[in-house]
């Protein structure tokens, strides 16, 4: 195997997965210090893990459903617009989450688009509120990351491949059977387990879309601990049950990712010479019609609501946006210094079990982290004085799985395929780096790093604790304006949130594919 | 490392520059220090008359900021507190990081005030906000009864929703699980803070929503937009009252409690209705400003005693999960 001939150093990629360990449990062992004897689960609690667990697998099975057909058609189509459709594609998942429930409520809401066109036409209201609606939410949010983990395989299948299944003459079945369905294999259960934790550790969503306690899930539980009761060991508790969680979608799901190799090609672009036949083209069109629609509906409300706030928004919405785009360049930063030397180490081994230590980031409540690093730091400083970079690292370790996710099955065929002759070149270190491993992974990086970027934008997270009246992050001052009746100058930073992240996003992402067919 | 090593060197340096003007620290919430709350005019008016470099520094609502001072404890560099509400000062004063302090004031406020640690510097009645074209109920019964939509903030996590559990219990007392049943189909969601559920009720998401008799002011005076008001119960409506607390361990402390004479005084009380939306906790001399006359006046204040807050809360949560829950 790869394994025992690479010479990929594995030393910075442990050094790497130690420090987010350290960095999590650090802080849940802080939280755990200062608790008093703290009150085991109670009735409510079990509830609310039951009901975490089953939205969250709803959301994950639906999301990745629905995003195979969609990935699948925009694998195998070339239309004006594609491209700008596929960044879109990026945008609900880094949105704000009060937000994106405002888009979404613009179209499915009591008063939205959908409800008018029902009226309009003598049918019933329907109502969003509920477990449909949560899950609607996490499929909004989620549908775009699942598509796009699928297009990135997609597209790791080489184009000498499809040329010669065009040649034989494969059918389509023969061709997703021999081509395709290996690679959904290998990309569908991590999606599915990364879009799992994501929803596992939704709060405003569930509750607000819930429509009311019934749809309490385990972060408000601990949202409530730290807050409303200041039970310290019951958040404890609480946050150890969501990693628990979390860790097992992780484990079952890398469990039976099989470890399959596409071949290498020369990374020529994918031109495809199947599914030309109209039936199939009417199909896609449908396919890629509905899901733009779907995606794309409530985040123009969004636009249309903050067009006219933006003129009223104060000079500190600008500040605030620098500082932001600051610290997910850091993030940015952060991750590929984690996250390029831990998916190093995980591709040369045999098991992905090390990748679980990357979705704990993920699935660690922003607030115990944030509560666990105050504690820490308040006896040495000032809290508020190390907010942007402790900002910086929390969105970083957030981004890790999904990095890991984008990089390591490229990384593992770029090492099965080119290991051999990079060690007989003698070839390591920073130079099998510098010219083998970086340019064929550069595409996987320009994703990774974009979806830092755009996700470290939007996110309130930790900075919310730790800042101070100076210092506000474009989504904390967007909730200040919220907070003081502006709404209309919050519905203009949204947008410039959501501009500011899609920005962050084309950019990194199309560095990455620059001189390379997406 | 070197990032965390920078932004020491920048707090220390900022420090020495400052150590001739004394530091005032308050802990505040959030949307006291957004460019349309009161603390940038506070903050300038306070500075000109003392010397001193005020720094407010904002963290979530009312409820965050008692459990960042928690956290901090006796290390905390805060000099006072800011924002913290009736139903939060018994877990506050529990704490013991708080110091008493005389603060001379006539105060306007429904009920007397004999706290001497924390003094009162705006409050409101919590009320369901609507729009004018639409007939509000009279009371908790009519509404569970009616098939108006309204959207409530969740008490475990937003301090209006705490008030609104509190104003059912106060009200119905042993009844109180009976009116949340009637309420259940009525509320269209619970939301985890003012500013979603706000939110919600502007894009016409509900016929009404939990705020405060004053919100319509903020229409009103801002955006001479008269079609919101808030409807008047007769049960009597909840208070809610803001306080500001000193602790016992600032650096500042005559400072401090100079600071909190000055949010009774006249300057802060006008600055007060317009920024923060709620009625001063002492009149101003030149009264109330134009359009808060519009505003509804309910009859009858309602306010459990500070003490037995934490008791009652936690049998009225039980009372409200039980009966949403179904």
């Amino acid at each position: 195997m790869a394994r025992s001939i690479v010479p990929v150093s594995t030393r910075s990629g442990s050094s790497a997965a130690a420090l987010v360990v350290v960095l999590i449990l650090g802080a849940l062992a802080a939280v755990v210090s200062r608790a008093d004897v703290g009150s085991g689960f109670v009735g409510s609690d079990w509830a609310a893990i039951r009901f975490t667990v089953w939205q969250a697998f709803l959301s994950a099975l639906i999301s990745i459903v629905l995003a195979v057909p969609v990935a699948r058609a925009l694998a195998r189509r070339r239309f004006a617009g594609r491209a700008v459709l596929v960044t879109l594609l990026g945008a609900p998942f880094i949105l704000p989450v009060i937000v994106a429930v405002l888009g979404l409520l613009a179209v499915f809401g009591r008063s939205g688009w959908v409800n008018a066109v029902l009226a309009a036409i003598g049918l019933p209201e329907v109502s969003i509120y509920g477990l449909h609606g949560v899950v609607l939410a996490h499929v909004f949010f989620n549908l775009p990351l699942a598509t796009r983990l699928l297009l990135q395989g997609w597209q790791a299948i080489p184009a000498e491949q499809f040329r010669l299944a065009a040649q034989i003459g494969l059918t389509p079945w023969a061709l997703f059977r021999t081509l395709e369905w290996p690679l959904l294999r290998q990309v569908l259960p991590g999606a599915a387990a990364l879009i799992f934790v994501i929803c596992l550790t939704s709060f405003a969503v569930a509750l607000t879309l819930g429509g009311g306690p019934r749809a309490t899930t385990v972060e408000l539980a601990i949202y409530q601990a730290f807050r409303f009761d200041f039970d310290l060991g019951r958040a404890a508790l609480l946050s150890v049950a969501q990693l628990v969680m979390a860790g097992a979608a992780a484990i079952a799901a890398l469990w039976i990712l099989p470890t399959i190799g596409m071949g290498a090609g020369q990374d020529r672009p994918v031109l495809r010479w199947d599914a030309q036949g109209g039936l199939q083209r009417l199909h896609d069109t449908v396919v890629i019609g509905g899901a733009a629609l779907f995606l794309l509906l409530p985040l123009g409300a969004v636009v249309l609501r903050g067009g006219g706030g933006l003129r009223l928004m104060p000079s500190s919405v600008w500040e605030s946006a620098l500082l932001s785009l600051g610290v997910s360049v850091v993030s940015v930063v952060a991750l590929l210094a984690l996250a390029l030397p831990m998916a190093a180490w995980i591709a040369t081994r045999r098991s992905g079990a090390v990748e679980v230590i990357g979705v704990l980031g993920l699935s660690a409540s922003p607030l115990m982290i944030g509560t666990g690093w105050f504690i820490l730091i308040n006896p040495v400083m000032d809290p508020s004085g190390v907010a942007l970079p402790v900002t910086a690292l929390v969105n970083a370790l957030m981004a890790l799985p999904f990095a890991l996710r984008i990089l390591v099955p490229r990384l593992r065929d770029t090492i099965q395929d080119f290991g051999q002759l990079s060690t007989t070149l003698g070839l390591q270190g920073w130079p099998l780096w510098r010219w083998v491993l970086l340019p064929r992974l550069r595409p996987q990086i320009g994703f990774a790093a974009g979806l830092t970027g755009a996700l470290s934008i939007g996110d309130l997270g930790v900075i919310a604790l730790f800042a101070d009246m100076e210092r506000a992050t474009l989504p904390l001052q967007m909730y200040r304006l919220m907070g003081a009746y502006q709404m209309q100058a919050a519905a203009g930073a949204a947008l410039l949130l959501l501009v500011m992240a899609l920005g962050i996003f084309w950019v990194c992402d199309r560095g990455g594919r620059w001189h390379a067919e997406a | 490392m070197k990032a965390l090593a920078l932004a020491a060197t920048t707090t220390l340096a900022a420090t020495a520059a400052a150590a001739d003007t004394p530091e005032l620290v308050v802990y505040t919430y959030d949307s006291f220090v957004s460019d349309w709350g009161p603390g940038p005019q506070i903050e300038k008016a306070f500075e000109e008359v003392c010397a001193c470099d005020l720094k407010f520094v904002g963290n979530g609502d009312g409820a965050a900021l008692l459990a960042r001072l928690k956290l901090e404890g006796a290390r905390t560099d805060a000099d006072l507190v800011l924002g913290l509400d009736t139903s939060l000062i018994a877990a506050a004063r529990e704490t013991g990081l708080f110091a008493e302090t005389d603060v001379n004031a006539v105060y306007a406020l429904p009920i007397e005030w004999t706290d001497s640690t924390f003094a009162p510097y705006d409050w409101g009645y919590f009320a369901f906000v609507h729009n004018t074209d639409l007939t509000p109920p009279a009371n908790f019964r009519a509404l569970g009864e009616s098939d108006l939509k309204v959207v409530i903030q969740d008490p475990r996590s937003s301090t209006p929703g705490l008030g609104l559990l509190m104003w059912v219990k106060d009200a119905y007392g042993t009844e109180a699980p009976a009116i949340w049943e009637g309420l259940a189909d009525n509320i269209v969601t619970v939301t985890k803070g003012w500013s979603e559920a706000y939110g919600l009720f502007l894009e016409g998401e509900a016929d009404m929503v939990l705020s405060y008799t004053t919100s319509p002011a903020y229409h009103i005076i801002a955006e001479e937009d008269d079609t919101k008001a808030a409807a008047v119960f007769d049960e009597g409506h909840y208070m809610q009252i803001e306080v500001v607390g000193r602790l016992a361990g600032a650096d500042q402390p005559e400072l401090a409690a100079r600071f909190m004479q000055f949010m009774v005084s006249d300057v802060a009380q006008s600055i007060l209705p317009t920024t923060n939306w709620m009625y001063p906790a002492v009149m101003p001399t030149n009264g109330l400003p134009k359009g808060f006359e519009a505003l509804v006046k309910p009859e009858n204040a309602r306010l459990v005693e500070t003490d037995r807050v934490p008791a009652l809360r936690d049998e009225a949560l039980a009372e409200w999960l039980a009966a949403l829950s179904r």
